[in-house]
């Protein structure tokens, strides 16, 4: 069956089963491979896309159930937020391996364009959905603090 | 084949009259190569021209002024891209902005570690093999800009100075990339010709200037096994059996093949492969399958049984892997024998990527495309089940989302499986993917384990007998490596760190018990001392208190004639205030020592204790790796090194029922998340020493540090793993 969805701004038009997960439509039918495979049962974090604004498993939601909605993987990030992040991971040189990061980077950005300013337990509260088995969490924590001053400063100086 | 017409986005080929450029070379090291690499693309690959012009087997240049180097080893994490680039730069002197990486071509001829003798990566061998080769590719090269800057400036080479990817005399002064297609034409220099940097020169290496160039991880550009995409590509994914060594009896695929995007079902030494137009089609033909297995031959005991049999192992004589004096009759005719059993589970490595492979078969070449920890064997295996030469397999070396061992698999499982497949769908490229439930279930794991350790104190209260037996599976019988690393029935990787370990007990014996198990298993991050450092180091700490000294001071003491691990401790010791620093109530601090892989690590750790659960407060690290190349990615790994000890620790174990592996997903099989992850500090022993082992040494310690920090609140000796205070 055909779905119509609106990923990073552009519409795609999908013939796939609905129960597909969105994570396999990104990855297997649109080629965006940024998102990234880890468990299949939302238990890892790296999957992780924005929909409506919300960090998001996409291994567990279908696509019949993203229609409609306004989905933002990594290839679309573009928020000051993001790039706030980005620029601390690269700096801070947070990535080992790497294949967790996108979903980290989706989660970090999540939180900090719903608080600028996050504490230690809340960063905690909303990075323990993503699984790192390299162990880059000190520096993603770091990372988002970073980000948190860069992005404060940035609106403070706007 | 040419592959550019597969790739999603193509390296570009040098064409053949750049080609007549390249000379063949004498130069043992720095052979030029003139076949081309292929390996998927980063992100800053892409940029580079496709002009480059190769200097040697390691570095090219190309006009637009990229140095290129080709890394010979699996970039997984452990920073190899840069830390092999830092040091071709270093003796290049090129602008680290200018450094671009790819992974090398399967060639052992020209890229074989040095330590192993064949291709590949492991041992956290990667710089330790490599830092005088990578910095003779890199001054190799420099020789041959100025070689070709001298003949241009009619100057004396000699007056010539390089620095920041600028050759300059005088007035003149070139990029190398202005110089690229003269110097590519220079004679290789020969090795003992290269005037090399002494350590106080270094201006990349050891320094925090050199940002990595496993590039495109921050934004998903990074392409790994599971990101490959070819024209044509199908998926596959297998059911492998519930059981170990389980057979096929018979399958029923009507109802798989029924479903829309199924290409293809049928049997493979693995199991039954699905072959679908995407992962998702398969994965759903793969529930519709009907299979009868034959469990007539599979392995049916239950993890308990297993240890159960360890156990009693352990109480008869083993095969003897090392013998210091006569252990055996101090022990007996000492009336105070301190005796401790430890257990230690099987472990999944669960590596964020699960486990994938891409392959197309033509004929009799094959052409592959995955994160390949072990080019030479994989090539050698891939040869063998097509009955073909090692010619004629290619393989394209893609970023690996993690190993920590398990891409480096002795039997070549995965790839194997795959090839199967794809011989099975002539001239297709196809992905086989394993669902995290396959990861987690289809094995190879760190065997278990069961220690057990009995010593006798002098009347100064040091161990002067210790006789330790060991029972679990041998990781290297039955495999290619066998002759090589199990000697008189010893494999060396069951009884590493508990053999040669730098504490003075001057009686001591190793025996080992190496039964046969039917649960397939490999190395997993820091091997043996996974769990040898554990029960060293569990056990010391239990002989200290029984001494009623200081965990430390004991260990310095019988350190004594060790100065580089008493260094590595004190350093430790003294960064986290042991001794000099309140802890609140209800904290407990412990220590641990041990040397890996040519590298020592002290870690301590302070514990909070809340009822019947606790918390990693803190990891106080220090580790003397020789010269730290990259002084950031070396405390990178030791965090990594922390937190994945850490998360065997504190919860990861695999358990089978009646054969069944238990545990299916990161909801049962549960690994460390951000939440309970310490702060950690590391601190180097500044060295300038050749440069050792950094990926798995910070591993070993944490399990008995944070062991031994729970001892100095409960009181109680903990000795099995994961630990748990109730
Ligand atoms: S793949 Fe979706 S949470 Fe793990
Ligand atoms: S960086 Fe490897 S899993 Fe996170």
């Amino acid at each position: 069956m055909a779905y119509l969805l609106t990923i990073n701004g552009q519409s795609h038009e999908v013939d796939v089963e609905g129960d597909m997960p969105l994570l396999w439509v990104v990855r297997d039918h649109l080629n965006l491979t940024g998102t990234k495979f880890g468990c299949g049962m939302a238990q890892c974090g790296a999957c992780t896309v924005h929909v409506d604004g919300v960090a998001t498993r996409t291994c567990v939601m279908t696509v019949a159930d993203s229609v409609g909605k306004n989905i933002t993987t990594i290839e679309g990030l573009q928020s000051p937020q993001a790039r706030a992040v980005q620029q601390a991971w690269v700096e801070l040189q947070v990535p080992q391996c790497g294949y967790c990061q996108s979903g980290q980077v989706m989660s970090a950005t999540a939180l900090l364009e719903q608080n600028p300013n996050p504490t230690d337990a809340d960063i905690d509260a909303a990075m323990s959905g993503n699984i790192c088995r390299c162990g880059t969490y000190p520096r993603i924590k770091a990372g988002i603090k970073m980000a948190s001053a860069q992005f404060t400063n940035a609106a403070e100086t706007a | 084949m040419n592959i550019r017409r597969f790739l999603k986005t193509d390296t570009a080929v040098p064409d053949s009259s750049r080609r007549s450029f390249l000379k063949v070379s004498a130069g043992a090291s720095a052979g030029l190569m003139l076949g081309v690499s292929f390996s998927a693309p980063t992100a800053l690959a892409q940029q580079a021209s496709d002009a480059a012009l190769e200097f040697n087997a390691f570095v090219s240049i190309s006009p637009d002024n990229t140095v290129k180097v080709l890394i010979k080893h699996l970039e997984m994490g452990q920073g190899v891209y840069t830390g092999l680039a830092t040091c071709v730069a270093e003796e290049l002197d090129a602008d680290w902005s200018q450094v671009v990486c790819e992974h090398a071509p399967a060639d052992v001829t020209k890229y074989a570690n040095l330590l192993m003798g064949q291709q590949g990566t492991g041992g956290s061998t990667a710089i330790a093999n490599s830092f005088m080769q990578m910095r003779q590719a890199g001054a190799a090269a420099k020789a041959m800009l100025v070689a070709a800057a001298a003949a241009q400036w009619q100057v004396n080479a000699s007056e010539i100075t390089v620095s920041n990817g600028v050759v300059s005399h005088g007035n003149h002064s070139a990029t190398f990339g202005e110089l690229a297609v003269a110097a590519a034409q220079q004679p290789t220099p020969d090795r003992s010709s290269l005037t090399m940097k002494t350590p106080a020169e270094f201006k990349l290496i050891g320094q925090d200037n050199t940002l990595r160039k496993d590039v495109g991880k921050h934004n998903g550009t990074a392409i790994y096994t599971q990101d490959v995409k070819l024209p044509g590509m199908l998926t596959a994914v297998v059911a492998h059996p519930p059981r170990f060594g389980a057979k096929i009896r018979s399958f029923d695929a009507s109802a798989a093949l029924a479903r829309r995007g199924v290409q293809q079902v049928f049997e493979i030494d693995s199991g039954v492969a699905v072959v679908a137009s995407d992962y998702w089609t398969a994965i759903k033909a793969r529930e519709q399958l009907q299979i009868e297995w034959d469990a007539s031959e599979a392995e049916t005991r239950s993890s308990g049984d297993i240890l159960a049999q360890y156990r009693e192992l352990v109480e008869t004589p083993g095969a003897i892997a090392e013998a210091h004096g006569n252990p055996d009759s101090v022990l007996s005719a000492s009336s105070d024998v301190t005796e401790l059993m430890f257990e230690y589970p099987y472990l999944a490595h669960a590596q964020m990527e699960p486990m994938n492979c891409v392959a197309q078969v033509n004929g009799d070449s094959a052409e592959m495309w995955y994160g390949c920890q072990s080019p030479t064997s994989d090539k050698a295996a891939i040869a063998q089940l097509l009955g073909t030469s090692g010619d004629k397999v290619t393989i394209h070396t893609v970023f690996a989302g993690g190993g920590f061992g398990r891409r480096a698999n002795p039997a070549s499982d995965y790839v194997l499986e795959s090839v199967q497949i794809a011989r099975q769908v002539p001239n297709t490229p196809v992905k086989l993917v394993w669902s995290r439930e396959d990861d987690m279930q289809a094995g190879y794991y760190r065997p278990a384990y069961v220690h057990k350790l009995s010593a006798a104190l002098d009347a100064a209260g040091k161990p002067n007998a210790m006789k330790i037996r060991i029972a679990g599976q041998s990781i290297m019988a039955g495999t290619s490596m066998a002759a090589m690393m199990v000697r008189d029935g010893i494999d060396n990787t069951s009884v590493e760190g508990l053999t040669e370990f730098a504490y003075d007990v001057p009686e001591r014996q190793v025996e080992l018990h190496s039964p046969q198990v039917g649960v397939p298993v490999q190395w997993w991050r820091s091997v043996g001392h996974t769990h040898t450092a554990f029960s060293k180091e569990v056990f010391i700490d239990a002989l200290a208190r029984k001494a009623g000294a200081d965990p430390v001071a004991y260990r310095l003491e019988l350190l004594k004639n060790n100065p580089r691990e008493t260094a590595v401790l004190k350093l430790a010791a003294e960064k986290a205030g042991w001794g000099t620093t309140e802890l609140p109530e209800g904290w407990g601090r412990g220590v641990a020592v041990h040397t890996s892989f040519g590298s020592t690590v002290a870690e301590i750790v302070d514990v909070s204790v809340d009822g019947n659960n606790f918390k990693v407060e803190r990891v106080v690290a220090a580790i003397d790796c020789g010269i730290a190349v990259n002084p950031s990615i070396v405390k990178a790994q030791v965090e990594s090194a922390i937190a994945y000890g850490l998360s065997a620790a504190l919860a990861d174990e695999v358990t089978l029922t009646d054969g069944h592996v238990d545990q299916t997903n990161f909801h049962n099989y549960r690994v460390l998340r951000m939440n309970a992850m310490p702060k950690v500090e590391t601190h180097i022993v500044p060295s300038t020493n050749a440069p050792s082992g950094v990926g798995e040494p910070g591993t070993p310690p944490i399990a008995p540090a944070v062991a031994n920090a729970l001892a100095a609140v409960t009181g109680r000796t903990f000795t099995r793993l994961p630990l748990r205070l109730a």
